[in-house]
């Protein structure tokens, strides 16, 4: 781990913990209001990789206008949206599929966007935002903008087409994309079959800067995430970063991992980003309770916003209709356009 | 101070007539000319000046940052069109040939469409290309893509006849805040009967809207693209021979159709034929004859028919392809079935 860490480092390092403490906090609260049917469909969380995503977005220039850096967060987990600004009141309106959600109810909660603070989701398809971030990286490189993208995909989605079509593209003109790799070692029940150098070779085999850094280190990550970033920002073309952790949620809550061996899986319990992140912020002059403090904190700000978010009402049905096009509405079935007591027509319009 | 535009594109200014092909170059340069926020790519559009020239002498005057040659991976460059609208750019993307667009067929479903309505705001785009057969280029050289898109809620789709609707609806496109697949034939791109003289004016044709390209009283046919002209060949033959008198509706916007114009035409005339270039089974008459049934069932007075290519891959060799694709006497035979019915 990272050695003594100095006024300036150690006022990071707690705002960092903060963030660290704050997805832990929220997906443990999103996985009970899961069990309890509160949220619905899959929830995909980050348990053992909130450093990457933290460490990773935190080098970003960070804006709630529009005009910072972007980054196409992982469908896994909410510490990108955290970490660019969004509220743990946004990603529990989103998981709870609210109409005041950030996309009013409409998609769910893996990977949405807020184009204001440069957060731009995650689509199933995975790989895909390689392509469109090349773009994001494209623009800033044809207006001379010194801002940068950031795309985070999985090892499993880079095996894809689109992935490597995004790369190739991005590559060819040096464009300032950051690729960030979390190498979990699984996509779903499938291990990764690639061995240790993977990612960096295939990062090299198109030119790229390539580093591979231990993603259960925050201090680490955010380090190697900044220089990336900043030979990006510099003309160094595109960075290819590959954290290295193991997924220890299930893939999703109807998984019971039992594909996992279990021994495997306490020695990266043993290695957790927090308690990492804990035993660097050095002793002495490190007062434990100021982190006690901070974790009732965010704990009674995420249990608080939860049963609130909880009493808000769902969107009516018929909200589905808007929001396909500018401006015009899709039109309502001819079923629903009429009093219960009227004749219906198909041929009004 | 920019460069004088090259000669072959004033055509328009100079008051000669322009092929439809030169109508597109036209769109897309006046729409660079006036929001430096648009800009060109594709495959070998630059130097090249694409397939089939329609951006010739674009790079020269715009330079190499608005007129982007890319590798050949249309969902990456298809991808990355969207990742630069998001950005605030209003990208064209061109498929040196529409059967192509394939690869891009996931971005532009799961992502392009989506964008808007998952709250990942609007993606103004177009991505456009030839399509189309006739020019014994074979099944992957000659396809028509509406109705791969036809089912994405949030696309629209594009598919010109005439100079004139190419260049305007081309401009309204780019100008859309929404993203648009924009269709062109090959086959009417140096057609010399399609030269027309355009308004040396911006105008624009609103997407959307339907153009009644002849007015008829006896039968309706509705038509796009290509299948237009066969139309108004088919329909001028059975005035002269059969006194029959036929509306042609030029669809222009495939997507969204235009119901009003289509049901407001079949309750004057009550007879409905439709004819694309399109093979049948999925083509786009089966979703119009459903629309009508919805609209103006009363009205009718015969069964809503449809004239289309045959259900194959688009074959090569003349005779194969000239049996694929609809022909005049198909046209004539099905109108005259229809007015007798």
């Amino acid at each position: 781990m990272t050695g003594e860490l100095d006024g300036r480092e150690r006022a990071r390092g707690l705002e960092l913990l903060r963030l660290l403490l704050t997805t832990r906090s929220l997906e443990e609260r999103l996985d009970r209001l899961h069990r309890q049917g509160h949220v619905a469909g899959g929830l995909y969380r980050s348990l053992g990789q909130e450093a990457g995503a933290v460490g990773a977005a935190h080098a970003l220039a960070r804006r709630e206008d529009g005009t910072g850096d972007v980054v196409a967060p992982p469908y896994r987990g909410c510490g990108v949206h955290l970490t660019m600004g969004a509220t743990p009141e946004e990603v529990l309106r989103q998981l709870l599929g609210r109409g005041s959600s950030p996309s009013a109810g409409r998609d769910t909660g893996a990977g949405w966007s807020d184009p204001r603070r440069g957060l731009i989701g995650a689509v199933a398809p995975l790989g895909t935002t390689v392509e469109v971030l090349a773009g994001c990286a494209l623009a800033f490189q044809l207006r001379g903008e010194g801002r940068v993208a950031m795309a985070f995909t999985g090892d499993g989605a880079a095996s894809t087409g689109a992935w490597h079509e995004g790369v190739a593209f991005a590559a060819a003109r040096r464009a300032p994309l950051v690729l960030v790799v979390e190498n979990n070692q699984w996509a779903f029940s499938t291990r990764s079959t690639a061995d240790r150098d993977a990612f960096l070779r295939k990062g090299s085999g198109y030119g790229l800067e390539v580093d591979s850094v231990d993603g259960t280190d925050v201090l680490a990550v955010r380090a190697a995430s900044s220089e990336a970033v900043a030979r990006a920002r510099s003309g160094g073309g595109v960075q290819l970063l590959e954290l290295n952790y193991f997924r220890r949620s299930p893939h999703a809550p109807h998984d019971g991992q039992e594909y996992v061996d279990p021994e495997e899986l306490a020695a990266w319990e043993a290695r957790d980003p927090i308690r990492r992140l804990l035993e660097a912020l050095p002793p002495g002059r490190h007062d434990g309770s100021e982190v006690d403090r901070m974790r009732v904190e965010i704990e009674s700000e995420v249990v608080e916003t939860a049963l609130r978010v909880i009493a808000e009402d769902a969107p009516p049905g018929s909200a589905a209709l808007a929001g396909v096009f500018a401006g015009e509405e899709a039109p309502p079935p001819w079923t629903r356009r009429f009093p219960a007591d009227a004749r219906p027509s198909p041929a009004t319009a | 101070m920019p460069a004088a535009p090259p000669d072959h594109l004033t055509r328009t200014r100079r008051g000669e007539a322009v092929t439809f092909l030169e109508a597109v170059s036209e769109a897309l340069f006046e729409e660079m000319t006036r929001d430096d926020r648009v800009f060109l790519m594709g495959e070998d559009i630059g130097a090249y000046g694409g397939a089939f020239k329609v951006t010739k002498g674009f790079l020269d005057h715009f330079g190499a940052s608005r007129v982007i040659d890319t590798p050949i991976a249309e969902g990456g460059f298809t991808g990355a069109a969207a990742g630069a609208a998001h950005m605030g750019l209003r990208p064209v993307v061109e498929m040196q040939f529409m059967d192509f667009v394939s690869p891009a067929y996931d971005v532009l479903t799961n992502y392009i469409a989506t964008s808007r309505y998952r709250g990942a705001g609007p993606l103004p785009l177009v991505v456009r290309g030839p399509v189309g057969g006739g020019n014994r280029g074979g099944p992957f050289h000659s396809q028509n893509v509406e109705m791969a898109f036809f089912h994405t809620p949030g696309l629209k789709i594009v598919y010109p006849s005439t100079a004139y609707d190419a260049k305007g609806l081309l401009k309204a496109a780019i100008r859309d805040d929404d993203p648009v697949i924009f269709e062109e034939h090959k086959g009417l791109y140096r057609a010399p009967h399609l030269r027309e003289v355009l308004p040396d004016e911006d105008y624009l044709v609103p997407l959307g809207k339907a153009r009644r390209a002849r007015e008829g009283t006896d039968l309706t046919i509705v038509a796009y693209g290509s299948s237009v002209h066969l139309s108004m060949q088919a329909a001028d033959q059975v005035q002269h021979e059969d006194g029959v008198s036929v509306e042609v509706l030029d669809l222009r916007t495939l997507l969204p159709l235009d119901d009003e114009a289509i049901a407001d035409s079949v309750r004057r005339t009550g007879r409905l034929l439709v004819v694309h270039e399109d093979t049948r089974t999925g083509g786009i008459a089966g979703e119009i004859a459903i629309r009508v049934c919805e609209r103006a069932f009363e009205w009718l007075d015969a069964p809503i028919l449809r004239v289309t290519a045959i259900d194959a891959p688009v074959p090569y060799s003349a005779p194969l392809e000239d049996y694929f694709l609809p022909q005049l006497a198909d046209v004539v035979t099905a109108v005259r079935y229809l007015a007798g019915y």
